[in-house]
């Protein structure tokens, strides 16, 4: 078997809250192989989270091992993180979390400038654009789009820069029906189309069944795998 | 990118964005409005004392080139000055304060016409009674004054009997036996004007006068020394206030954008951690809201500019018999560095606070 993109072995994660230590991650072992869709389930509370925000460089571990497509997470500076997050990890969020302020267009744009990426849009991404179903809504902003309209460019943002991982926050948790089963159908279609290794969070059995395989969390620990 | 996203935050919130500008723009006309007066008022006093057509001014012992002190020098030395060899005509007048740095000049007509040349009226004539004021036009046109209209200066009432163009010493003409009557100062003068008979010779006559003996301690000056006395440097405490203005413009830009720029991190704390989330790092943050305070400040600027000019065509418009206003482009540069430096001070502390932000927190901040 080929080297997994995601390696963790051991991983803990303590916070301190005030005088008092918080353990999130109790020792979390997890391997995910390069094109996999894997689905994270469990309650508040759990870590889910937490391992998420480690796996994108916005926390750091405080032991165990994490390496994302060959990088070490359990020692690198934020600068490293920074690096990491420009180029090796796509993030989407429940909320959408797209900038205000700029169109779909701009908010794709700027994670481009961050990731050191300059020129036209390759034909890879335009065809993504196209089956994303927002190639005519890139000249909004956020405020005009409908919330499926805002995920979908949250997802188009996550890939611009073709990361090694695509971490999913509970993507469809502020969708309806209609524009959850699209956004689930379009990430299926991009893990299976283009081999895109993703990772979702959800509560939803049926959003977790899009993934090939099932993850269950409870306590900062991993408890189950289906 | 950077650049756009600067521009959209901006536009987002329009109203901020335009009354940060207006209050750095406030800061900076502070700055120009002081400036523009000081070399207005400056010029001015420059303006007029040429106007008097005299070679040399002699001011007695303690007097400082701009002064504005009472009459001190005895009259009969006027006789003196005539008789030394090339002084062709010699005048004096005596000055009175009549409200803030508003002054009269008492004058004997005829001499001081035949120095100076006549005056240009614009109506009336000359002195036909001692209780008789000639007023320039800007005064007239401040004061609404017509021919025959009563002034009160120094506790006394005075009768407009003439109104000339400006230009020529004062503002304020009386006959000079009154005012010196009025302030107790009978045959005392506060300055006087010779008129050489050869200009070639004017040198040569200071000279002589700042050797003789009964002159000592006089002030002597030829006409282009005197107005270069008009400067900045040369009045007393204006440069020490133009700096406290340029202090205060600082803390008030200083506060006005920190204040700003503290709202616009906390509010978009989220926006923060998105751009984390996308890859931004702490320099990345900071370097936004820097091209976002220098904008401001940039904007801040032009609008000053624009306001200075607005302050003084009002203050040559309605107040110009006391102040007078000029423009003045070589301080834009100097406003400009003072509004970015206060403006960047002022963001300094939200911006290392947003380049602090924790990410997650940042991410779930509602």
């Amino acid at each position: 078997m080929a080297d997994p993109i995601i390696l963790i072995r051991e991983l803990k994660k303590i916070y301190h809250v005030g005088d008092i230590d918080v353990p999130a991650l109790r020792g979390v072992s997890l391997e995910v192989q390069r094109g996999e869709f894997v689905s994270i389930v469990g309650p508040s509370g759990s870590g889910k989270s937490t391992l998420f925000h480690i796996l994108g460089g916005l926390a750091s571990p405080t032991a165990g091992q994490v390496l994302v497509d060959g990088v070490d997470l359990s020692a690198v500076p934020d600068t490293e993180r920074t690096r990491l997050r420009r180029h090796k990890v796509g993030f989407v969020f429940q909320r959408y979390n797209l900038l205000p302020t700029l169109t779909a267009m701009g908010n794709i744009e700027m994670a481009r400038f961050f990731g050191n990426v300059e020129g036209p849009l390759d034909n890879g991404f335009v065809e993504l654009l196209k089956t994303l179903g927002i190639h005519h809504r890139l000249h909004h902003k956020p405020r005009a789009l409908s919330g499926g309209e805002q995920q979908r460019v949250a997802i188009a943002r996550a890939l611009v820069n073709h990361p090694a991982i695509l971490l999913a926050d509970e993507p469809t948790g502020n969708l309806d029906t209609e524009n959850s089963d699209k956004v689930l159908t379009v990430l299926r279609d991009l893990n299976r189309r283009l081999r895109q290794t993703i990772l979702m969070i959800t509560h939803n059995p049926e959003a977790a069944a899009y993934g090939d395989r099932t993850v269950h969390m409870r306590d900062g620990r991993i408890v189950k795998e289906t | 990118m950077i650049n756009r996203l600067v521009f959209e935050n901006l536009k987002h919130r329009k109203l901020r964005t335009g009354l940060s500008a207006l209050s750095i723009g406030f800061q900076v006309t502070m700055i120009l409005a002081v400036t523009g007066l000081s070399r207005g008022m400056l010029q001015d006093s420059i303006n007029r004392a040429k106007g008097v057509g005299a070679d040399i001014w002699v001011k007695p012992p303690g007097a400082t080139a701009i002064s504005l002190s009472g009459a001190s020098m005895p009259e009969k030395v006027l006789e003196y000055f005539r008789s030394v060899p090339h002084i062709s005509k010699a005048t004096g007048t005596a000055i009175q304060l009549v409200g803030g740095i508003s002054t009269v000049s008492g004058i004997r007509y005829d001499e001081f016409t035949a120095l100076s040349g006549p005056f240009k009226f614009i109506e009336g004539g000359p002195f036909r009674s001692a209780d008789d004021v000639i007023v320039d036009r800007w005064y007239a046109e401040q004061q609404n004054l017509r021919l025959g209209s009563k002034v009160k200066l120094i506790n006394h009432d005075w009768n407009v009997c003439g109104i000339v163009e400006p230009g020529k010493l004062a503002r304020l003409f009386v006959p000079i036996e009154r005012l010196q009557e009025l302030s107790n100062s009978e045959k005392k003068l506060s300055q006087a004007f010779l008129k050489v008979d050869d200009p070639s010779r004017v040198r040569e006559v200071i000279s002589f006068l700042k050797q003789q003996p009964e002159l000592q301690g006089y002030s002597i000056y030829s006409i282009e020394e005197f107005v270069s006395l008009f400067s900045v440097n040369n009045v007393p405490g204006l440069r020490a206030f133009i700096y406290v203005i340029i202090g205060l413009s600082i803390v008030i830009g200083f506060l006005v954008v920190g204040l700003t720029m503290y709202t616009t991190v906390l509010e978009r704390t989220r926006e923060i951690g998105i751009l984390k989330a996308l890859g931004a790092s702490p320099r990345d943050i900071v370097s936004i809201l820097v091209r976002e305070t220098t904008m401001l400040a940039l904007a801040g600027w032009i609008s000053g500019i624009c306001l200075s000019m607005g302050a003084s065509w009002a203050i040559n418009r309605f107040v110009h018999a006391n102040l007078q206003s000029e423009i003045t482009p070589d301080w834009w540069p100097i406003a400009l560095a003072v509004s970015v430096i206060a403006s960047l001070l002022g963001a300094l502390y939200p911006g290392i606070r947003a380049a602090r932000q924790d990410a997650i927190e940042a991410l779930s901040y509602e």
